[in-house]
């Protein structure tokens, strides 16, 4: 009796624990479906998230992140810390030890030379790197021997996970991608579409902006993952199409970024094909003050520049009231539902960096009417308040996309309870985002009194965001309209903070500061008001196992460990 | 059917065509319907006088009355923002219908015009025919960026916001959708242009204008009353289209094509939803397509005179 | 008829060049870039340089005058060499892609399968059922099958695809389960089981595109019938004593061809630009997918050779219908 239970017992863990003994291979195909289709498996040459996430199936870095932010280590023994000595004291080299007896997908050795190229492939002058940002204040890389890279920063560098780690920085093999530096890398289509990485696959047939077919890689570390002999990676749709394709038909294992709306979610989910996961990252939907006046009756060249402030957003008061009339919860109910929340912050996580302030999540209707009142403005005959015979009209701007409509629509209730009249705009998402000098409607000309986006940053460390409001950070007609600093803030002591913060080491203090930069912003000048803390939505279907949603890096970053739950 | 008896007063050649028109079952059917339409998209507001564009402010009040069924308080149910479909339908219906006619009415008549004039004069039918060609060659959605950043900011201050959306829209799809009606009505110019009533009325010398305006002309109505009733459907459909590259009317102002769209993401929970704006755009081109139908019967002495 | 065919082939080669010249400008003009496809965390000093390296900030005429000579010389040697195996154009730049970096025909040719499939089958499903439908209509107007047909076809024409194709997908895949909702590019046909998956997973993007190509077509086809129908000549064949089959089939269908003819025409075209709605609902991924990805990223060197040679179709097209029509109706003189 004892026996056969014990017997049982074994045969249950078998059941239950597929994975851990099967072999490469065992589990056949398994089908992935991205909405947007991907064009080229080489993460330098295109930043879409679709092609950096897919392209890691097969290129690796050196290190990655886990689901909670943490670097771990892919192609190397361990990470570098100040402690195992792989960081220098003074912070300005780090040096990583690749792991003994790595193999290239054709059988090749991995080398410490493969790194160097990379980094030369990427900061290659003529190259028009996409990630030239994950290799920026790098004195040199140099392999110290077969497997060891050291990279050497031109200052202290504080967080020094950047240059080859995270899916964007990916390890390339130097033998195939010799004749492919500088101008030369668009034409290299074969290496670009079929590269020769580390990753658990490897390409075998691809065709551009429409499906990728990837097979086991023979010569994947771990001998026994990954567990699919075959991957298919189709684009093309909507969200609510891929997210139908595992849900409801089930012709699909896997379908990435299924944002759709609350209700549909639940109705999808009841029919027990599939679950959808969801994971926060730093992606902030947010509405933006514009602090320059953007009137038409200006001439072209000062609209929306530091020359006009703006007749009535440069009141705190009013921006402070602005945001007190929004309620961010129902926003989230409207528009996202489980894969959202409400948030005061512009940097929600990681919680390192994230402010703990929520004074902005209570809807606060009479605050923001007393607020007004206060700054001057009275309600006018039509419901609508003025000051000096100038009504409160705000024109309010966004890309085109079915939750930022409804988002629009409810904030502008809100406001017209107020008594502020709201003209509503929305704007194709390719001009809106494009940044073409000559189009009045880029998100960085701001020729609109509050626009809506979202964004987000790379990796785990604020800084560069939070750069990204310096005074001279402003698109101007000067600089061709390039610069992230939408809202034209300009305060001399947040700059003086943002270059504390460059120098800054100890992490605890690091923290500290971002939370004061990001406050800056916030809740103390309501020039950003942040909406909701969006969370990446995916579907799989219940007889994959293994998924973990990642936000921090490539959603596919654990593919190797997916499994057929049969 | 025809009254002989009041043979002493001439008869207008209009209230022939009108007295031929009622005949038509189909045209008078077709005619109720579309007048009903008018009716409820611009009568109606003044009856049902609820704001199109409202979402409750309250929060709770707001998630109670959203996504709402057909109801006493609501005929037509309400949206996922809570707001009324029967007013958003009515608000709606006056610009999709207002786009679909004015719209129609600039391609046909730009169309006919080339048309003609390419299949009449045969100087004109090269380069008109090549400058059909290079519209129909041209991508459409680069064009229509192009004239909303060219055109949009100065209409729009020139004539208001809402007029000068308008005159940019029905402007825009007009002008991108006139070669299909030119390419037919020159191929019908150019084989009626042979027919012998054709040639005896050129060999009595009549000028061309008098030529075209009451021998050709007549003679193509029947594609041209295809083309339109055609054009009506893509118009309005159209308009929705643009509206998703921000050259339409802003984001919260409701027209029948937007309201399908958005309709269409909340098909599988409220396919009533998608049901209205559908019914509401297939009634209209049906229903003008039997009123073009009878037209076309009536205008033509042949079936007149019968 | 052969002069003008000539001569009008001849005038096509600069009104094409003018035609090329003009769409170039325009997309070239359109406001959006190709750094709205690039996420907002790359910074603006990394997307200049992207910008550069692909060569958009060159001077307009270079970049126009390049693209000519890809199209018109490297691009056939490119051919010839495939055809014949020979290395003419060894080491000359094709046109490439912004997006994947890739030659723009290579992408065209890989696309082409699925859009001629799909998008080229439905246009000749839907002619088959039009012209039937049209002259039927037209010879028993008014009837019960007219009156249906009238509405069928109005309902068809007004309800947009992207309606439709969501119904259909609900219904069939959905809750039948018989038609799969995603189109699978990489099929090959080998055997009647593999055609067979083929045909399920045409079905439903085809009937959609069928539905609205038919609708159409069978209006004009109807009108026309009817025009002439009421002509003096068909009574003449009548009392002449001809079978009504062939005074309907013969005379008449000959007659109404015209407007047909040219809408048939302006149609083909139009199959090679794919169907941007239809595709996108079941995942196609043809040329429609193509053109309008291309063209929300700004890749102006794939949405002006896409164009392009929709535009080389549309002339083309253009002339066979004039020539056609001298077929049908011989009074008709060109010269």
């Amino acid at each position: 009796m004892k026996l056969k239970t014990a017997l049982l017992g074994a045969a249950a863990t078998l059941a239950f624990a597929p994975a851990a003994f099967a072999e490469r291979g065992a589990d056949g195909n398994v089908k992935v479906l991205y909405s947007q289709a991907v064009s080229i498996m080489n993460a330098y040459l295109s930043s879409g998230t679709k092609d950096v996430e897919v392209g890691s199936l097969v290129l690796e870095p050196l290190a990655g992140f886990d689901n909670e932010g943490n670097v771990i280590p892919r192609l190397v023994t361990e990470i570098p810390s100040v402690e195992n000595g792989g960081i220098s004291e003074d912070l300005t080299t780090i040096t990583w030890k690749l792991t003994p007896g790595l193999l290239w997908s054709d059988g090749t050795p991995v080398t410490a030379a493969d790194a160097v190229f990379s980094y030369e492939y990427c900061t290659h002058p003529e190259g028009g790197c996409a990630q030239a940002a994950r290799y920026e204040g790098i004195e040199k890389v140099e392999a110290v021997d077969e497997l060891t890279v050291k990279i050497t920063w031109t200052a202290p560098k504080p967080n020094p996970f950047t240059a080859f780690v995270g899916a964007t920085s990916p390890i390339l093999q130097a033998a195939q991608f010799a004749n492919c530096l500088g101008t030369a890398a668009p034409t290299c289509t074969e290496q670009n579409f079929k590269p020769v990485g580390t990753g658990p696959f490897m390409v075998t047939d691809f065709k551009v902006n429409d499906v990728v077919e990837l097979a086991a890689n023979p010569n994947y570390r771990d001998a026994a993952k990954p567990a699919f002999a075959t991957m298919t990676v189709k684009g093309g749709g909507d969200a609510a199409g891929a997210a139908r394709a595992v849900m409801e038909t089930g012709e699909f294992d896997y379908a990435w970024n299924t944002q759709i709306n609350p209700e549909l979610q639940s109705q999808m989910e009841a029919g027990g094909k599939g679950v959808f996961v969801s994971a926060f990252g730093t992606l902030v939907e947010r509405i933006e003050m514009n602090l320059t006046n953007p009137s038409p009756d200006l001439p072209e060249g000062e609209r929306s520049t530091a020359k006009h402030p703006h007749p009535f957003l440069s009141d705190i008061r009013v921006r402070q009231a602005l945001s007190k009339a929004i309620d961010r919860n129902l926003l989230v109910e409207v528009g996202y539902g489980n894969a959202g929340r409400a948030t005061c912050n512009l940097v929600p996580a990681p919680a390192l960096y994230a402010s703990p302030n929520t004074d902005c999540i209570e809807q606060d209707m009479e605050g923001a009417k007393a607020l007004l009142d206060e700054a001057g403005w009275t309600v006018g005959a039509n419901g609508i308040r003025e000051k000096d015979g100038k009504p409160l009209k705000i024109l309010y701007q966004t890309s085109v996309n079915a939750v930022r409509q409804d988002f629009q629509a409810l904030v502008k209730g809100w406001w017209n309870e107020l008594g502020v009249d709201v003209e509503l705009k929305s704007i194709d998402g390719g001009v809106y985002f494009g940044g073409d000098p000559g189009s009045p409607d880029t998100f960085q000309k701001f020729y609109a009194d509050v626009e809506m986006y979202a964004n987000n940053f790379d990796g785990t460390d604020p800084e560069p965001y939070l750069a990204q409001y310096l005074c001279d950070k402003a698109p101007k007609p000067e600089n061709g309209w390039q610069g992230e600093n939408v809202n034209r803030f300009c305060d001399p002591a947040y700059d003086a903070m943002v270059a504390e913060l460059a120098t800054t080491r100890d992490m605890d203090k690091r923290g500290e500061i971002a939370i004061r930069l990001n406050e800056m912003l916030t809740k103390d000048s309501y020039v950003i008001v942040p909406l909701v803390d969006r969370g990446r939505l995916s579907a799989h279907s219940n007889t994959l196992g293994g998924v973990v949603l990642n936000t921090w890096d490539s959603e596919l970053w654990n593919a190797s460990d997916w499994f057929r739950i049969k | 059917m025809t009254d002989i008896s009041h043979i002493e007063k001439p008869r207008s050649q209009w209230a022939d065509v009108w007295s031929q028109f009622k005949t038509h079952k189909g045209a008078v059917a077709g005619l109720t319907v579309f007048v009903t339409l008018i009716l409820f998209v611009t009568i109606g507001p003044f009856i049902w006088t609820v704001d199109p564009t409202y979402i409750n402010p309250n929060a709770a009040e707001m998630i109670r009355t959203r996504n709402k069924p057909p109801s006493w308080q609501f005929p037509l149910g309400t949206d996922q923002l809570g707001r009324d479909m029967l007013a958003r339908m009515m608000k709606g219906g006056q610009v999709s219908i207002a786009v679909g006619l004015v719209a129609m009415a600039i391609s046909i008549l730009l169309g006919t015009l080339v048309g003609v004039m390419a299949g009449y004069f045969k100087r004109l039918d090269g380069p008109l025919m090549r400058l059909t060609d290079l519209f129909l060659a041209l991508p459409l959605l680069p064009l229509l960026l192009v004239m909303v950043m060219l055109f949009r900011d100065p209409l729009a201050r020139a004539m208001g916001p809402e007029a000068g959306t308008f005159l940019l829209i029905v402007f825009a799809i007009g002008v991108t959708s006139w070669m299909q009606a030119a390419r037919i009505v020159r191929g019908d110019v150019l084989a009626l242009k042979e027919r012998e009533f054709v040639l005896a009325a050129r060999s009595i010398g009549t000028p061309s204008r008098r030529m075209i305006l009451r021998h050709i002309l007549p003679n193509v109505v029947s594609p041209i009353m295809v083309s339109a009733t055609l054009g009506i459907a893509s118009a309005i459909i159209t308009e929705s289209a643009l509206s998703f590259l921000g050259l339409g009317f802003p984001p919260d102002f409701p027209t029948w094509g937007r309201l399908l769209f958005d309709g269409v993401d909340y098909i599988q929970q409220y396919p009533e939803r998608v049901m209205w704006p559908g019914i509401a755009i297939s009634l209209t081109v049906l229903s003008v397509n039997y009123i073009g139908d009878g037209l076309r019967d009536a205008l033509d002495p042949r079936i007149r005179g019968r | 008829m052969l002069t003008f065919t000539i001569r009008r082939l001849l005038m096509a080669i600069p009104t094409l060049l003018f035609i090329s010249l003009v769409i170039f400008l325009l997309v070239d003009f359109a406001p959006g870039s190709p750094m709205s496809q690039i996420p907002l965390t790359v910074p603006p000093e990394v997307r200049l340089k992207i910008i550069e390296a692909m060569g958009a900030n060159d001077p307009l005429f270079v970049r126009y005058l390049l693209w000519l000579k890809q199209f018109f010389w490297v691009e056939p040697l490119v051919l010839f060499d495939t055809l014949f195996g020979t290395s003419h154009a060894h080491g000359m730049q094709r046109i490439v892609s912004w997006q994947s970096r890739s030659p723009v025909m290579d992408i065209i040719w890989q696309r082409l399968p699925q859009t001629l499939s799909v998008v080229g089958s439905a246009y000749v499903i839907g002619v088959l059922i039009a012209l039937p439908i049209g002259i039927y209509s037209a010879y028993r107007q008014y009837s019960w099958f007219d009156q249906l047909g009238t509405f069928i076809a109005m309902i068809g024409f007004s309800v947009p695809t992207f309606f439709t194709g969501v119904v259909l997908i609900l219904v069939f895949s959905v809750n039948l389960g018989w038609f799969p909702s995603i189109y699978d590019t990489s099929l090959r046909v080998t055997d009647w089981e593999s055609f067979l998956k083929q045909v399920k997973q045409m079905a439903m993007p085809v009937a959609v595109l069928a539905l609205y190509n038919a609708a159409q077509i069978s209006r004009y086809m109807r009108s026309s019938m009817l025009d002439n129908l009421a002509q003096d000549y068909v009574r003449t064949a009548r009392a002449k004593g001809m079978a009504e089959r062939v005074v309907v089939l013969k005379h008449v269908l000959r007659n109404s061809l015209i407007p047909v003819v040219t809408v048939i025409a302006l149609g083909i075209p139009t199959i090679f630009g794919g169907a941007i709605i239809t595709e996108q609902v079941f995942k196609v991924n043809g040329l429609g997918a193509l053109l309008i990805n291309a063209i929300h990223g700004s890749d102006l060197p794939m949405v002006q050779t896409l164009t392009f040679i929709f535009a080389v179709l549309i002339v083309m097209f253009n002339l066979i219908a004039d020539v056609l029509y001298g077929m049908l109706d011989p009074r008709i003189r060109y010269d």
